[in-house]
């Protein structure tokens, strides 16, 4: 027991000692401000932990990016940087909208299972595309997903002015939105069951993602197809070896990433902002996603502690401009955090690779023990 | 006879491993000296402190008498002690002298040229004077393995080198060069040059080196001159109980073919033939072995056999059913068992845990997966039990595949394939890496195997392994099978010219020259 809570703690030292670091440094930054970083971060952990309705407006901001952590991280594990979780949450989200509208009649604990699937679907295809491409030609996924993001944008744009657009569907004047999904599409607000939520807009939509995120532990840990995608993704050649396919893990990894990004479009529409805008650029929330997946080490549950940290990060810039901080030292924050935790990642890359290269697997950054 | 060099109570201490334990061991001038032990005995550890490769915990090294302090390589380097590595570090696209000359190359010009002609001049001056023939202008990817060896050891006594240490130097040789190899030592030992030799073969301490040092478990057995000592007392000290070299097994008759190959021809990863037009059979109950040195297509072979690369033509059959280019998942299905000649690249994943890696290729077969899920607490058990049952020397079944030695990892490897029982084991160099406790278990599963009449492809660089074990050896030479001798009747000789392109015939004739020679 004692070995493996060693074992943990080795494990877990890496992103802790990152956050770490990346606190000190912003502190510095605040310093350099003129400001005292003690208020800052007191101001930070108030506007986003102190009272439940500041605790809510942080949950909300944490709904979107811990499902596109999740979908950045399944990627990971099949070996696989899915960069496409923008394309994948915006061709959701304009999914979501037009099926909404579509079965706008159904009552609501039946449209809202419906939309789910159909925000998991739309991204799962899009994800699934890149999928194919690298399973069938080889063709990297980082250039796929790259450019299907904007293939998303636009088709996006371009059925927020024509097809899903008030001017059509409602009657009205032209307009840079679609219509609103109806009444009975929408979650339920927080507030509705607990008061006390006060003026926030969170939503359930976290409660449908942290069940998605303990589904998705128990996908890659409990079951063969974690196992295979886990295989794949760390040593493709003995998968095969073992009589796993890295053509079909590598699209299922693919499809399955999708359709968790696609999951945060729908869930976002639904929960909060119940349509699309057309927009000159990408929402940012795939983007996070592979932040949150890194601090929280590809782990479906470390991504949740990951993704309340970009949440806290992010909702807790407020409060600190309020106490004449500068909001850009968030950024600098989460910046650092992920330097460090990306540098160490990458120079564990760097000493499997030399092992690899080396073929008797000598250590070449530290002694490793003989037995 | 002056020493050289004289390590001291050397201890190297890795976290929760005594890699070496008070360790004295010292060369004399002129002498090829044999540190010999099994895998993680630790005698690579002892000469990386030597060449300062790691940093001793506590002890002395002195070097003609002085007690020095070998920071890094290049310190040893600058001693005068050079390294032949197990893996050649040499650069593939280049010329013989190009690598020789490598870090310390002469340039006109101030430094803006390459002083070729200059640089040709000194490796051939090395060459001549060490009888180390080679061509300065050969390129490594078109010279033998053997050469290469060659050019490594120019390499380091281009350096100045007056000590060299060989880290299992014949481990990729053929029985022919591996004499060579003894020759040239002989010679370098003529020369004043004084000599490390690590390995773990017992038959060749005892041909080539004048003293040997046992090391077991980190801690120096002891040392012995190599003329009053024998092959069954090394390897008891080596192991620490007596073991036996050779397998017994009886007289069998094979049964029915369980393996077909008919005309199977396969590309390797440059598209050239690899395997060219081969056939043979494997029966049930013998054991076939495929002998051959290292890159005349074995691994190409084994791998059309096993689906993981696709055949040209030809036909495979297992049972009297064709498997050809079946996929591995439906090879794997139809019983085939394979241990993998590359552990890291096909064996084993070394990132998941070492209770995951032993169920790779039956993961989703009851008890351990049942409709896709997983059962945790069966995989432990089954790995639990491997792990006893084959003595596989891990702190528990958690831990990362990578963190086991390489000889507990083939272990763990043979554990999850001969667990399916399969119809034919195909076995690429099983013992790879393995001390001679575990080789001589090897053999005995495989022999187990053998006896309980199902089929065992064994394919092997060893030629005693391949001579100790097999019913039948086909001997493998750029893709071609050279003749296919009777285990009984193979002698070593006659296998190592087939080995090295010779037909049947003329290895036979060979062999029998030799005995008449031997005779006369």
């Amino acid at each position: 027991m004692k070995t493996r809570l060693l074992n943990v703690w080795s494990v877990l030292k890496l992103p802790l000692v990152a956050i770490l670091v990346g606190f000190v440094v912003g502190a510095f930054c605040i310093m350099l401000a003129g400001s005292n970083p003690l208020t800052a971060y007191a101001a930070l952990l108030k506007g986003s932990l102190a009272s439940l309705p500041s605790f809510g407006e942080t949950l909300y901001k944490v709904t979107p990016i811990l499902l596109t952590g999740l979908a950045a991280a399944i990627g990971f594990r099949c070996g696989l940087f899915n960069i496409g979780g923008e394309g994948q949450y915006v061709v959701a989200a304009i999914a979501t909208v037009g099926v909404a509208w579509s079965f706008q009649g159904l009552p609501h604990f039946i449209l809202v299972p419906i939309l789910l699937i159909t925000g998991a679907l739309a991204g799962g295809v899009w994800g699934g595309i890149a999928g194919i491409l690298k399973a069938k030609r080889g063709i990297n996924e980082v250039i796929t997903t790259i450019m299907l993001n904007w293939t998303a944008l636009y088709l996006s744009n371009y059925l927020v002015r024509t097809l899903l657009n008030p001017s059509r569907l409602l009657d009205k004047l032209p307009s840079g939105h679609t219509v609103a999904v109806p009444e009975a599409a929408r979650l339920m607000k927080l507030k509705v069951i607990i008061p006390a939520f006060g003026y926030s807009s969170a939503h359930t939509g976290i409660f449908i993602a942290i069940g998605v995120a303990v589904l998705m532990w128990f996908i890659l840990f409990k079951t063969t197809l974690g196992y295979e995608i886990r295989a794949v993704g760390f040593n493709p050649t003995a998968s095969e070896y073992g009589g796993i396919s890295s053509a079909k893990n590598t699209f299922l990894a693919m499809f399955i990433s999708g359709g968790l990004a696609g999951l945060a479009g729908a869930i976002q529409i639904m929960g909060l902002v119940y349509m699309v805008n057309q927009s000159p650029e990408l929402p940012g929330y795939g983007f996070t996603g592979l932040c949150v997946a890194l601090v929280g080490l590809s782990h479906p549950l470390g991504c949740i502690p990951a993704a309340l940290l970009f949440g806290i990060l992010d909702n807790g810039s407020r409060q600190m401009q309020l106490a004449g901080i500068p909001k850009e030292i968030n950024a600098i924050i989460s910046a650092v955090i992920l330097v460090f935790v990306a540098g160490a990642l990458l120079l564990k890359y760097i000493n499997v690779y030399f092992e690899k290269k080396r073929g008797a697997g000598k250590p070449r950054f530290k002694e490793v023990r003989e037995v | 006879m002056p020493k050289v060099l004289e390590m001291k109570n050397i201890t190297k201490v890795f976290p929760g491993v005594v890699a070496n334990d008070k360790v004295n061991f010292d060369l004399e001038k002129g002498e090829i000296h044999v540190l010999l032990g099994e895998n993680g005995a630790g005698k690579t550890t002892l000469m990386n402190i030597l060449y300062g490769l790691y940093q001793a915990t506590s002890g002395e090294i002195y070097f003609h008498g002085e007690k020095v302090d070998i920071k890094g390589p290049n310190d040893a380097i600058n001693l005068g002690i050079g390294m032949v590595h197990q893996h050649f570090m040499l650069v593939e696209n280049f010329t013989v002298t190009e690598n020789i000359v490598l870090g310390s190359e002469p340039s006109k010009a101030n430094g803006l040229y390459l002083d070729m002609e200059t640089a040709r001049n000194t490796v051939k001056e090395v060459s001549d004077n060490f009888g180390l023939k080679v061509d300065p202008n050969a390129l490594i990817q078109d010279i033998s393995v053997g050469l290469s060896q060659r050019v490594e050891i120019l390499k380091t006594l281009h350096k100045g080198a007056e000590v060299l240490i060989l880290d299992e130097p014949t481990a990729v040789l053929t029985p022919q060069e591996i004499d060579e190899l003894g020759v040239i030592l002989k010679n370098l030992t003529q020369e004043g040059k004084s000599i490390i030799l690590i390995t773990h073969k017992l038959k060749e301490v005892l041909s080539m080196s004048d003293r040997v040092t046992v090391i077991r478990r980190g801690k120096i057995v002891d040392t012995l001159k190599t003329k009053d000592t024998n092959i069954d007392q090394l390897a008891e000290m080596m192991v620490g109980r007596s073991v036996k070299l050779t397998s017994d097994k009886e007289d069998k008759t094979p049964g029915d073919v369980i393996l077909s190959i008919e005309n199977l021809v396969v590309k390797d990863t440059r598209k050239y033939d690899a395997v060219k037009s081969i056939s043979f059979d494997v029966k049930a109950g013998e054991i076939f072995a495929v002998a051959g040195v290292d890159g005349n297509g074995q691994k190409e072979l084994v791998e059309a056999l096993t689906g993981l690369t696709k055949t040209v033509s030809g036909k495979v059959s297992l049972c009297g059913k064709d498997i050809t280019g079946n996929k591995p998942k439906k090879v794997l299905e139809a019983g085939v068992g394979h241990i993998p000649e590359d552990r890291h690249k096909r064996g084993l994943i070394l990132q998941n845990t070492l209770a995951e890696n032993l169920i790779l290729g039956y993961h989703y077969c009851p008890p351990f997966a049942r409709k896709g899920v997983m059962n945790y607490a069966k995989i432990n058990e089954h790995a639990r039990t491997l792990i006893s049952e084959y003595d596989v020397r891990t702190p528990n079944e958690y831990v990362t595949a990578g963190s086991l030695s390489g000889g507990n990892q083939q272990k763990a490897i043979i554990a999850r394939e001969f667990y399916k029982d399969p119809v034919l084991l195909i076995a690429s160099q099983p013992t790879r890496g393995l001390d001679v406790g575990a080789i001589e278990f090897v053999h005995n599963r495989l022999i187990e195997q053998r006896d309980n009449n199902k089929a065992v492809l064994l394919v092997s660089l060893e030629l005693d392994e391949v001579m100790n074990l097999a019913d039948r050896i086909a001997v493998i030479y750029q893709g071609e099978i050279m003749g296919i001798v009777e285990g009984k009747d193979a002698t070593e000789r006659q296998l190592g010219l087939m080995m090295a392109g010779a037909s049947m015939e003329e290895a036979i004739e060979g062999g029998k020259a030799d005995n008449e020679n031997k005779i006369a």
